[in-house]
């Protein structure tokens, strides 16, 4: 009997490496038409613990660049280039069909992309038309079909396991390290040709912040202000610290709501997540919602005049004081 | 003039500070204040406002949930929705209900309720998945406006800014549509006492996902909610330039 047992569980080992070894992964890469996004690179790291073909699919309608990009990542199988006008400003309602022709083609077992505004949008778009519950933002991959992410503003870690034949999944770029765009060598392919043009939606304009730092989500180093700033003006003192470090600038919903900063610069549950080296955090009190945002960060340091604030129990180190006072000195002794 | 279809979800108060349950198996919620999810009060208020412009024929909102779900509806009737429709789903079944779930009732009860926009918050604060606009869009073969900070009303279509990563971006979609509204919609009003009093006789309909075809089985089981590891306390330091040797320390500067 215990040989039977054994015997069992070597058989179910082999199955599962076995069905390990038929994993295939489709990427779906997120770029401008000029250059590839980050977060495709975290991206591609997550289908590389999950294991197995890695295709990435390139949709846009300039892809050479980006296509070549990314054929150089190590681990990549497959470049699918899919250019066409059709994709003009990366419309779902466009992308969705494609996808589903490359997926009835090609038999993913997963298709990923990252937590973006853009990977928001596109991927439960598919889930559902193949009739799928995809999983959101995931955190960590515990087997091909067990996934780790937040719920609750990141009070609570939930483990999933998805139950459905194939995995869409969207990863949260700041768990997964960036897969470097060398040592590969992909071949490019054509995506599967179609009609993807969509008269459901038209892309008219977008008006994109404009800025010299690093990105917000990928920087090393962020430095965020809130209510406590007071005004759009006095960002100015964060703006020349965060030039001397190199930094980005984030904000709270507060000082978003405020009108002290663009929509795009807010961190927190339901604006970026954040996970740099450093955060600074000038001028913000903690809420839940804010801390859901950077609560991952290496390093925390608040600066605020209330030695109350919720903001110092996850602070690393603490400052409390007058940020009108501390932000200048700081600048002035960095 | 459009019907309008509101999506609300019951969920914990976000000023709550959730407790995980020792056998991990969720939160607690039972003694727990609930409220309406943010979003879906945001989306409730564009469409009441839709139909203080005319915009807006009738508004129906729509709640799937245990009984308790109606109390939801009933602030979304207090706010200025027509009438409600409850889809009972309770106990384990709603332990499980995913987007994927929720987005077919809706979808089906759009077409029944012949609507032209269903709105719906951007995400839930509870299970922060934000799938289900972009799914029952999908189910429907509608066009979606996600994250809408503003939407204007063309004949047969929407123009639509939507908060996008880096800044904002305008679409135009076809109606019928999907909205998910972001925060930057519309600030919600409150619910007044005459309001709350009407809401009391607005009618509300009781339905199971049976009736409508949906099968709510499970797609995705829950293994275990834990916490999230907790940070090590800091340190309050005395001036600026401890910070700085700190930071130095650090190798930040």
């Amino acid at each position: 009997m215990f040989v039977n047992c054994s015997r069992t569980i070597r058989h179910k080992t082999q199955l599962s490496s076995l069905l390990q070894r038929y994993q295939s992964t489709l990427v779906i890469a997120e770029h401008n038409n000029e250059a590839l996004s980050t977060i495709t690179q975290n991206a591609l790291t997550a289908a590389r613990q999950i294991g197995g073909d890695i295709t990435v699919l390139v949709a846009g309608t300039k892809c050479g660049p980006v296509a070549e990009a990314v054929s150089k990542a190590n681990g990549v199988a497959k470049v699918l280039v899919a250019e066409n006008d059709a994709f003009k400003g990366f419309v779902p309602e466009a992308i969705t069909p494609l996808i589903l022709a490359t997926q009835k083609q090609f038999n993913f077992s997963h298709i990923l992309a990252g937590a973006t505004a853009f990977g928001k949008a596109l991927l439960p778009r598919v889930a559902a038309k193949l009739d799928v519950s995809p999983v959101s933002d995931i955190i960590g991959i515990k087997s091909p079909d067990t996934f780790v992410r937040t719920i609750y503003a990141g009070n609570a870690i939930q483990t999933v396991k998805a139950k459905d034949g194939v995995k869409v999944v969207s990863i949260r770029g700041t768990s997964f390290e960036a897969t470097p765009l060398e040592g590969g060598s992909a071949k490019l392919e054509p995506a599967p040709a179609g009609d993807y043009k969509s008269n459901l939606v038209e892309f008219v304009s977008q008006e994109l912040t404009k800025s010299d730092r690093p990105a917000l989500a990928s920087a090393k180093t962020v430095i965020s202000g809130g209510r406590g700033l007071k005004s759009g003006e006095n960002f100015q003192l964060l703006y020349t610290l965060a030039d001397k470090m190199n930094a980005a600038v984030g904000a709270s919903r507060a000082a978003v709501d405020a009108g002290f900063v663009p929509n795009d610069l807010q961190v927190g549950q339901t604006g970026k997540i954040v996970a740099p080296d450093l955060y600074v955090a000038v001028g913000i009190s903690g809420a839940i919602q804010h801390l859901a945002g950077m609560k991952d960060s290496k390093t925390i340091v608040a600066i605020n005049k209330d030695p109350e604030a919720p903001i110092f129990q996850v602070a690393d180190y603490g400052l409390v004081a007058d940020l009108f006072k501390a932000v200048p000195e700081l600048t002035e002794k960095v | 003039m459009a019907r309008v279809l509101v999506g609300v979800k019951r969920v914990i108060d976000y000023a709550v500070k959730i407790r995980v349950k020792p056998d991990k198996s969720g939160v607690v919620t039972d003694g727990v204040k609930h409220a309406m999810n943010p979003f879906d009060e945001i989306a409730i208020e564009e469409a009441v406002r839709m139909k203080e412009k005319k915009l807006a024929s009738e508004i129906i909102a729509v709640s799937c949930g245990p009984a308790q779900a109606q109390e939801t509806i009933r602030t979304a009737l207090a706010m200025g929705a027509d009438r409600g429709i409850h889809v009972e789903v309770a106990g384990p079944e709603y332990d499980t209900l995913q987007p994927i779930h929720v987005s077919k009732i809706l979808a089906k009860l759009a077409q029944d309720e012949k609507i032209d926009i269903v709105i719906v918050g951007k995400q839930a604060i509870d299970d922060d998945a934000n799938q289900t606009a972009q799914m029952t869009a999908a189910v429907l073969d509608w066009p979606a406006g996600t994250f809408c900070s503003k939407v204007e009303h063309g004949s047969g279509e929407l123009t639509i800014t939507r908060e996008v990563d880096g800044g904002l971006e305008v679409i135009k979609v076809k109606t019928p549509a999907v909205l998910s509204a972001d925060l930057r919609l519309n600030e919600p009003r409150y619910a007044t006492l005459p309001n709350i009093m009407k809401a009391k006789k607005k009618p509300i309909k009781k339905v199971s996902p049976k009736d409508l075809g949906v099968d709510t089985a499970p797609r995705i089981e829950i293994v275990s909610v834990e916490d999230p590891p907790v940070r090590q306390a800091g340190s309050i330091l005395p001036d600026v330039d401890a910070l700085v040797a700190k930071l130095k320390e650090g190798g930040h500067i």
